[in-house]
């Protein structure tokens, strides 16, 4: 049975800075908290100083933190240890992260119960199994014998949870402990969560910027901006009737609208049409094929003007069709054609003018945008590699796409490093621009933004389509997205392209059993969906 | 292809950049800045100013500091204030060369080896290794004993001895930042090897590359020594500061100036050439914002 937690007035400052400002809630015994927020907002340090910690550089500077009858904030060192881990456990968002690849994981599962001396080792290990058992992951006899590497992400986040509660707490904190997986596994991974934290009757508090994901586990939600609370409420009332304008906003993101689309499709020119595709890595063999296929014999065709979004989930393949679209990765079997000519397979072969009319935008604009030159200077680039733009023309232009993609001209002497996620992926989406191509590769643009901020980047992305008639090859692994600013959708699974459905036929089926499935996994805005998908599939194990 | 983008506007006068670089240094750069600014000029003017040569020898042997010899006198009882400066013009110049040359030719192979194909890395990597293998003072030996021992020479051989070190230590930092998107975002884009190489690597590894300069600058200070030690270095009566050490290394024992004054020479030289380095500005904001 879990305990009462009471914040009042927490306080956590950086400095000068407030992260957290004079925040209160109550969480009754066994009820599920959220927190949900931006990135920023005060989510994690909110979450951590529940157990009385603040991050390197961070201060509790004021309130207080009573879970059961204990004062969190007033207890010393030593008695903090003896809380975390014990009365109060934390489970991260990224297990792979968080579990050491040297020891095996039944090691590292038990260690909170040995560490605090509530378990010997022989029980702790038979706990162990048994919520293994509880969290419905495959051979709970021997998967705790596993490196961390030897199993999936979603099973080690699960792993992570029989860690986190291997020691009965009162208090567990889930921290955005679904948002690195795949909507499929997420599903899975929710469902065990939920159905554990239901059993034992703990006190959670759940940490996540999907509200989709929290209308399931939560019972009561408190939306954060800037440290400050902005409602809080019973989700069902929060999500029926959100007060705040913020909250609103939120909602409004998380529900999939269909962006306003030109008239393109039927009627254009095909703009890329691919035959037959197959690709992989590693030295090709007598046959010549690679030693490890990744795509295989995929036809795709897309026409000027079309958005078409590629999905599927992680190995399928999705990122490596746009490599070869791109010419990252020269094909080993079949052919490319670009506005009715054939397009050279490797990077070397195309002509500038090819390079220019295809440009790539990827996942991750930390990666993709060089940490030691200026905004201005990295858009400067494709301007004057493709069009040799110099001088006046050259800074107008700069401006002309800074405004394009709605950032402010004077973050063009910035470096990227001072740039927030969605900024840094607009100026990743302006560099592309600036080549003024007819196809963008989007690789998973919106996936490592929050919600607001990637709807915001999705409006972008069907504006520009609308007012500069460029196409996209969209893609992702989030059906929500695709379906907001794509005509047609491609489903992909092992390497294959299973399925194609069309904008007017998302809603209408029936479709391939993949895409189906891929659907419903897709968590909806409202309670109760996970409880619909348990009673239709109640013994599904992953 | 690479004079493009210094074109225009891009490029800020070069004094302003200087004056944004030197306003991040704290005061131990400050410090460390005067520390080698008076090196230079020791090496430079300091031989012109001395009252008595290095090599006027006759006086009291291993003599304390005093009045007429501020570092006392060498075990030849030659005033050691002019030893040590006539000793600088070597130790700056030579040491200071030879790490320019190795650091810059092993980056610049390095950033080559890493965003050219498998065949020019493989061929680079392994004839460097090779040179690994040889131990350091045979191969010196080996080039005194083939082309005698002269100043350029010296330059020249500490330069290819640490060539293959820092090439390593850059191929592992360039590899890791060719693959990342921003490269293959550029590779894209249809750039050649020498813009990906200049543009998009080398900025992103030049602050460790800088931390391995101060590091190997110390290196080839002593082994600038044991050479001469060997006697292959400098030829006496000129020395570097790392054979005034030699030298004079039996009045360790009495504590005596002539040891401790070269010593500690060296010592504030590279600790200032470290703490230059550490206080580079970029390097917090590399930080900021790398990955």
């Amino acid at each position: 049975m879990g305990a009462l937690v009471v914040v009042d007035k927490l306080t956590v400052s950086a400095g000068s800075a407030t992260l957290v400002d004079a925040l209160s809630f109550t969480i009754r015994p066994g009820e599920v908290l959220a927190l949900i927020g931006e990135s920023g907002s005060g989510k994690t340090t909110t979450a951590l100083a529940l157990m009385g910690h603040a991050r390197r550089g961070c201060r509790i500077s004021g309130g207080s933190v009573r879970i059961g009858d204990v004062d969190v904030l007033s207890l010393r060192a030593r008695q903090l240890r003896a809380l975390r881990g014990r009365t109060v456990s934390y489970i991260a968002q990224s297990a792979a992260a968080s579990f050491d690849p040297s020891r095996s994981i039944l090691d590292q599962v038990v260690e909170p119960a040995c560490l605090h001396g509530t378990l010997p080792r022989g029980e702790a290990e038979l706990k162990a199994i048994a919520l293994f058992r509880e969290l419905a992951l495959p051979e709970p006899e021997t998967i705790g014998e596993r490196y961390p590497h030897q199993v999936s992400g979603g099973q080690l986040q699960r792993l992570m949870a029989a860690m986190a509660l291997i020691t009965d707490p009162e208090v567990v904190i889930l921290d955005e402990p679904t948002t690195a997986l795949d909507v499929t596994t997420q599903v899975e991974v929710l469902r065990a969560f939920r159905r554990v934290v239901r059993e034992r009757q703990v006190t959670a508090v759940y940490v996540s910027h999907d509200l989709a994901v929290v209308a399931q586990m939560a019972d009561h939600i408190l939306v954060l901006r800037d440290g400050h609370m902005r409602e809080v409420g019973a989700t069902e009332r929060l999500l029926a009737a959100p007060q705040n304008e913020y909250t609103q906003s939120l909602l409004a993101a998380a529900r999939p609208a269909t962006r306003a689309h030109g008239e393109a499709g039927e009627g254009a020119e095909v703009l890329l049409r691919v035959k037959g595709l197959s690709a992989g890595y590693g030295p090709r063999g007598p046959d010549g094929k690679p030693a490890m296929t990744i795509l295989e014999d995929i036809d795709l065709e897309l026409r000027r003007g079309q958005a078409i979004g590629v999905i599927g989930e992680s190995g399928s393949g999705k990122t490596t069709l746009a490599r070869v679209v791109a010419g990252l990765l020269p094909p080993s079997m079949g052919t490319m054609e670009f506005d009715g000519r054939a397009l050279p397979p490797a990077l070397r072969q195309r002509s500038r003018e090819d390079l220019r009319r295809i440009q790539i935008v990827f996942q991750s604009a930390d990666t993709a945008l060089n940490p030691s030159q200026t905004i201005e200077r990295i858009l400067a680039r494709p301007l004057q590699f493709y069009r040799g733009l110099k001088g006046e023309p050259l800074r107008r232009r700069i401006d002309e796409l800074l405004d394009l993609v709605k950032l402010p001209r004077t973050l063009a002497g910035r470096l990227p490093g001072g740039l927030s996620g969605g900024q840094k992926q607009r100026v990743n989406l302006a560099r592309a621009l600036a080549a003024d191509p007819d196809l963008i590769l989007c690789d998973e643009v919106t996936s490592a933004l929050d919600t607001v901020v990637g709807a915001a980047v999705l409006d972008l992305i069907a504006e520009l389509r609308r007012e500069l008639g460029v196409s996209y090859l969209f893609i992702s692994h989030d059906l929500h997205t695709v379906r907001a600013v794509c005509d047609e959708i491609v489903v992909m699974r092992h390497g294959r392209k299973l399925a194609q459905v069309a904008r007017a036929d998302y809603d209408r089926g029936p479709h391939h059993p993949y895409y189906e499935e891929l659907a419903r996994a897709v968590p909806e805005l409202r309670r109760g969906w996970l409880d619909e998908l348990d009673r239709a599939r109640p013994a599904l194990v992953a | 292809m690479t004079t493009a983008i210094e074109s225009g506007s891009f490029k800020r006068p070069a004094r302003r950049q200087w004056r944004d670089r030197l306003a991040h240094f704290g005061v131990t750069g400050w410090l460390a800045l005067v520390v080698i600014a008076f090196w230079a000029a020791a090496a430079i003017f300091g031989p012109a100013m001395l009252s008595q040569r290095g090599d006027f020898g006759g006086g009291e042997v291993f003599a304390p500091m005093s009045g007429a010899h501020w570092f006392g006198t060498d075990y030849l009882g030659r005033d050691m204030l002019a030893r040590v400066i006539e000793g600088a013009r070597y130790t700056v110049g030579v040491a200071f060369v030879a790490t320019l040359l190795a650091s810059g030719t092993g980056t610049l192979l390095a950033l080559l080896a890493a965003a050219s194909g498998r065949w020019i890395d493989s061929t680079l990597s392994r004839v460097l290794d090779t040179l690994t293998a040889i131990p350091s003072k045979m191969f010196a030996l080996l080039i005194v004993a083939g082309f005698g021992s002269s100043v350029p020479m010296l330059v020249m051989t500490a330069a290819i001895i640490y060539v293959p070190g820092s090439y390593r230590m850059a191929r592992a930092l360039a590899v890791n930042i060719n693959a990342l998107d921003y490269v293959t975002v550029a590779r894209a884009r249809g750039e050649g090897t020498g813009y990906v190489m200049l543009q998009e690597i080398l900025p992103n590894i030049t602050g460790p590359m800088l931390a391995d300069f101060g590091l190997r600058f110390v290196y080839v200070v002593l082994l600038l020594a044991s050479l001469s030690f060997l006697g292959l270095g400098i030829q006496p009566p000129e020395a570097d500061w790392g054979s005034l050490v030699r030298e004079n290394i039996e009045t360790l024992a009495n504590g005596g100036a002539a040891v401790i004054a070269p010593s500690i020479a060296i010592a504030s030289l590279t600790i200032a050439v470290n703490l230059v380095i550490d206080n580079l500005p970029g390097r917090a904001a590399r930080e900021r914002g790398a990955r």
